[in-house]
Order: C-alpha cells, then structure tokens, then sequence
C-alpha cells in the first residue's frame, strides 16, 4: 500500500544552517505516526516545511503527487492543515469566525456540508459553542488550543498535523485533546504529530520516528519506541521505570 | 462671517469630507492587509474621473489602451512563472482574465464611447476600465517584493505613482476636465442652498462605507482580509494566500478610488495630476487613525474637508499649506499617546 504522505531526503535550512537534514518519514493512511524529540530538534522546521511555509529541498510526497513545489494554501485545499506550535489565531475575531475562516477553501468550492462540521466541531468541544461570539483573543489557553484543532477540524484535513498540542496544557485539559486525537483516526484523519510528552504521543500512536539535531535517528512501531532503552533514558525518563 | 457662509462652507466640507473619508479607508484597509502606503490611490481618483470625461465627450478613453498593455505585461509575467513551476493548468486562465478581457473591454469601450450611453452606464463601463488597474498594480509592482519591509514597499509606491502619473499624462492629456453634474437640482434648506451634486455625493461615499462593512463582518472574503491584516500566517494555514489577499485590497481601493474621481469630477476640474493632492488628504485622515483604526481615520478625513473649506474662505492662497500643517500635531499627538510597535514583532 503506498503511503499518504511520503517525504525523502528533506533538508530544510534557516540561511546557511540546516535545521533538518535528510529526513525521511512515512504517514499511511488512517494511522497516527508521531515525531518525537529534544527541544531544537527541528521538529517544527520539519512540520513547516511539509505544510509549504518554509522552502524545503527534497521531495514530499502527497497522495500519490509530489508537492514539494505546491504552495502552502493549495495543500489546505488539498487536505494537508497543520496546526502550528504558536497556534495562530484571529485574536481579534470571534470563535465562530475562527471557525469560518478554517472552512475558507471550502466556502471557495461551495461546499454545502459546511453547517454540519459546525455541529460537529461545536459537540466536540461544547466550551467553544458557549464563547462562540467572544473574541479569540480572550480565550484561556487550553480553550485557544481547542480553538486552534477545532478550526483545523473545519478545513475536513485528510492529513492533520499537530505541533505539541499539549504544550502548556493542565493534565486534564491534555487527556481531553488527546482523546479527541484518538477518536479523529477513527473518523479517517491520518495524524502527524509532534510532541514533547512523549509518553502520551506513544501511546496514541500508531508509528514514531526520533528526531535529533535535524536527522531521523530511530524509527519504529510506537510500542518497540515506548520500550527502546534509548528512548526510555531520554524521553520518557525515570516515570517510565515504574510498571503501570 | 455669517451663519450662511458658516453653513455653505461645513456642507462644502462635508462633500470633500466623504471622498477623503473614502480615500482614507481605502489606505488603512490596503495597509492593514499588505502593508503597502498606497500613495498611487490619488491616480486612481484621476484615472476614474477623466475616463467618465472622456466617455462624455463621446471618445475612447486612453485608460482602455492602457488596460490591455498592462494586462499584457501581467500576462508575460504570469506566463513565465505558471511554465517555470510546470502549471500548464493555468495558462488558459491567464490568458483569458489578463489578456481576452482587457481586450474585450477595449473593443466594448470603442464601440460604446461614440454612442453617449446614459450617464449610469457611462461610469459603470469607466469603472470597468479602471478598476482591475488595481490587482494588476498589485501583481505587477508589489507581490514580487510582498515581504519586504514597509519602506521598501513604500519606495515602490513612489515609484508607481510617478509611473501612473506619467502614464496619465500620456493617455490623457495635460488638459483638465470637468463633467457635468449628475443633478441639477437645488434645495432650500432655511438659508442653506443644498446641491443635488453634493447629496450625491455624501449618500454615495455613505452607501459604500456601509456596504464596505457589510462586507467585512458577513462575506468570507471580507473575514479573509481581516484574518491576513491580524494574522498573515495564520491566514496562510486556513489557505488565504497572501497575493490573493493582496489582489482583492487592491481591487476594493482601486474601486473606491475610481468611483471618489467619478463623484468629484462634477465638483473640480481634474488634471492627470490632481490625484495625488486628493489622496494625500485621506491620507492625512488616515494617519490620524494611526493607518490601522477605520473610524478614526473616516474621522480625521471629514475634518480635513471641513479644514480645508474654512481655511479656502480665509486664506485660500494657505489652503494646502494650513491642511497639511494639521499633520504635525497629529502625528505629535499620536508618538505621546501610542506605544511604538516592532514592524518584525508578529
Ligand atoms: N526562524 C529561525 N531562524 C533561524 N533559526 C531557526 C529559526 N527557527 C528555528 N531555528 C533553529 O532551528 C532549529 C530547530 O528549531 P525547531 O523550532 O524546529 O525545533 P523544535 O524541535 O520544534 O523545538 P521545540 O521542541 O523547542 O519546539 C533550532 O536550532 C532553532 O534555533
Ligand atoms: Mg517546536
């Protein structure tokens, strides 16, 4: 089966320093593959990168394509949506508009199903359905989170990626989102997602990969990972000694 | 003075008023969305009133010439580009919007431009001409260089604006023109003399400031181009490109420019050259709201029309001079009461 998305050798460069340096990665359809690494890794280069918001060398292939030279807008149209690390939210416009604006490119193509995904999105997270005339801006952080994946929910991604969607996050607050993470691959999503707690992000994960300073260092099925000494000792820490 | 002349000179300056106010919306809305001073918005108030001239006098009027050598010139620079990313896809698409409509539209302006169509389709079709000057500009000038600096777009300003004041030059003439008004009627008002010209004025800058609104807090383009002025990348992520963003301001501060000529070319004799003082006065308004705030900067615009008529009473050999003065205590005003803001800061 080929993959729904397909990276080789990418190289992403900030001027003459390279953030990320040969990776390779593979994302099947349905699954959710996490990226997990130290801070400065270049976790989110790689996420902007595969998005089209930074220039990339290699090849990046989507559904079948390569789009390693489509702009950043038509992979929202063709169902890539990332939502980035600093969130970027209207601050200034309410949580519905947030909302509307996640649907843009299919207001664009007349999508009629829109009102339906409001439904949705509004079940999936009652506590935006009450602040839905409040601005974005004065939303509290987890709420802003929740607004962040919910407008990327608008945009029906075939491909979501997710840059540390717990980060900042109370406990109770990051098993909610999560949850809402699982449940997703059962709707068809296919889940890209970084993560600093790498011990939630294995345990949702289907597949993960060890980024470090720039390059793929170990890759598996996120059950081999969880129980890798190396990944043990560095991202799960001493937690991960004790038997659940 | 007496309350007569205090009266006809507020009514003189609110008629001004409304156009600068316009004008000034147009300067915070393309600011906001690209980050462009837009100081050719004054060339387009020239270009709309001297082609609706040029349409009364039953002639073709240069602007139609001047559509299709630009629609060609965007036409070669898209062309290279769709061939160089391998978009074959595209090329039909260019062809027709930058190269068959202008062409059409050059070919409807010949033909109907002898004929004297009534007066509404007379500014419809100069609307037409004009108006996709402006995403053309965009494209041509500013979406090469959309991430530089505000300066940088700045400098390309300056240079669009002698570009298309030179262009007028050219397709118009160094003659000044002057159109009938759309309505000859006069009311009396206790001791007041209303114009019909100056009512449809105000009840027309009016209209479009409401539907301008309308526009932006209830269709998804007008969200879109709220969304890319507070946030670019986040407007990127939900898919508004910035160049569409970018061509649709301009579109809006094209139209807002050509229709203000087409209302002020009954009220003053226009010259190829006469934009560029009408723009700067809503850009004074526009400074006064600090180039981000609409109201404040429609604000500032009517006080600079009611400035202007008082100071053409008692001084009119200072007029220019005592308008543009206002902008020193503006902008004084504004570095006390406002925080500096980093241009990187996103
Ligand atoms: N705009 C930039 N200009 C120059 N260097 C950058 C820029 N952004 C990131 N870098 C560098 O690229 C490297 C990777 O950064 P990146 O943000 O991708 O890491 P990360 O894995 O997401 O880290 P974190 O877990 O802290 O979010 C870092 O060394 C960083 O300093
Ligand atoms: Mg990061």
């Amino acid at each position: 089966m080929s993959a729904l998305l397909e990276v080789r050798g990418l190289c992403v460069a900030y001027g003459k320093v390279e953030a990320v340096h040969q990776a390779a990665l593979r994302v099947e359809e349905g699954r959710i593959v996490t990226v997990i690494g130290p801070n400065g890794a270049g976790k989110t280069t790689l996420l902007a990168a595969l998005m089209g918001m930074l220039p990339a060398r290699g090849s990046i292939g989507y559904a079948g394509e390569d789009i390693t030279r489509v702009e950043a807008e038509q992979r929202v149209s063709r169902g890539l949506c990332l939502v980035p690390e600093r969130r970027e939210l209207f601050a200034a416009m309410t949580v519905e508009d947030n909302l509307v604006l996640g649907a843009f490119h299919r207001y664009r193509k007349r999508d009629k199903t829109i009102a339906a995904d409001f439904a949705q999105v509004y079940q999936l997270f009652p506590r935006l359905k009450e602040r839905r005339r409040q601005l974005a801006g004065t939303l509290s952080g987890g709420e802003r989170q929740m607004l962040a994946l919910a407008r990327a929910l608008m945009s029906r991604p075939r491909l979501l990626m997710l840059d540390e969607p717990s980060l900042g996050l109370a406990p109770l607050i990051v098993r909610d989102i999560f949850r809402v993470i699982a449940g997703l691959r059962d709707t068809g999503v296919s889940i890209l997602l970084v993560e600093q707690n790498a011990r939630a992000a294995l345990q949702v994960a289907d597949y993960g990969y060890v980024l470090e300073t720039g390059e793929i260092v170990l890759e598996g099925p996120s059950g081999d990972l969880a129980s890798d000494a190396r990944v043990i000792e560095s991202y799960l820490g001493l937690v991960s000694g004790n038997p659940d | 003075m007496n309350a007569e002349i205090a009266l006809f000179l507020i009514q003189d300056g609110f008629t001004n008023g409304a156009i600068y106010a316009l004008l000034a919306l147009a300067l915070v809305l393309v600011f906001a969305v690209t980050r462009v001073i837009f100081i050719p918005q004054g060339e387009f108030v020239a270009y709309g009133a001297l082609t609706l001239a040029s349409l009364q006098l039953g002639k073709l009027p240069g602007t139609a010439w001047l559509l299709l050598g630009v629609g060609l010139a965007v036409a070669a620079l898209e062309l290279t580009q769709a061939l160089r990313l391998g978009a074959a896809q595209r090329i039909p698409a260019i062809i027709f919007n930058y190269i068959v409509l202008p062409a059409a539209l050059l070919g409807l302006a010949w033909w109907a431009a002898p004929q004297k169509p009534a007066l509404t389709l007379q500014i419809l079709l100069a609307l037409f001409l004009v108006v996709p000057l402006g995403p053309m500009v965009y494209r041509l000038a500013y979406q090469p260089l959309a991430s530089a600096s505000v300066l940088v777009l700045l400098i390309i300003s300056v240079a669009v604006h002698f570009a298309m004041t030179g262009l007028g030059l050219v397709f118009f003439g160094a003659e000044g023109s002057r159109t009938p008004p759309f309505s000859d009627a006069q009311w009396k008002l206790g001791v007041l003399t209303v114009s019909g010209q100056s009512l449809w004025v105000m009840g027309a800058s009016l209209a479009l400031i409401v539907a301008l609104l309308l526009f932006f807090e209830h269709t998804i383009y007008g969200k879109a181009l709220r969304a890319t002025a507070i946030n670019r990348v986040g407007a990127r992520l939900v898919g508004v490109s910035p160049a569409m963003a970018g061509k649709l301001s301009f579109t809006l501060a094209a139209l807002i420019g050509a229709l203000s000529g087409v209302l002020i070319a009954p009220i003053t004799t226009i010259y190829y050259d006469s934009g560029f003082l009408v723009g700067l006065k809503g850009f004074v308004g526009a400074i006064m709201g600090g180039l981000v705030s609409y109201p404040l900067a429609a604000a500032g615009a009517l006080l600079v029309g009611i400035l202007e008529a008082y100071a053409s009473f008692w001084a009119s050999a200072y007029k220019e001079v005592i308008v543009f003065t206002l902008i020193i205590p503006v902008l004084l005003w504004r570095s006390l009461t406002t925080h500096h803001i980093e241009e990187d800061e996103e």
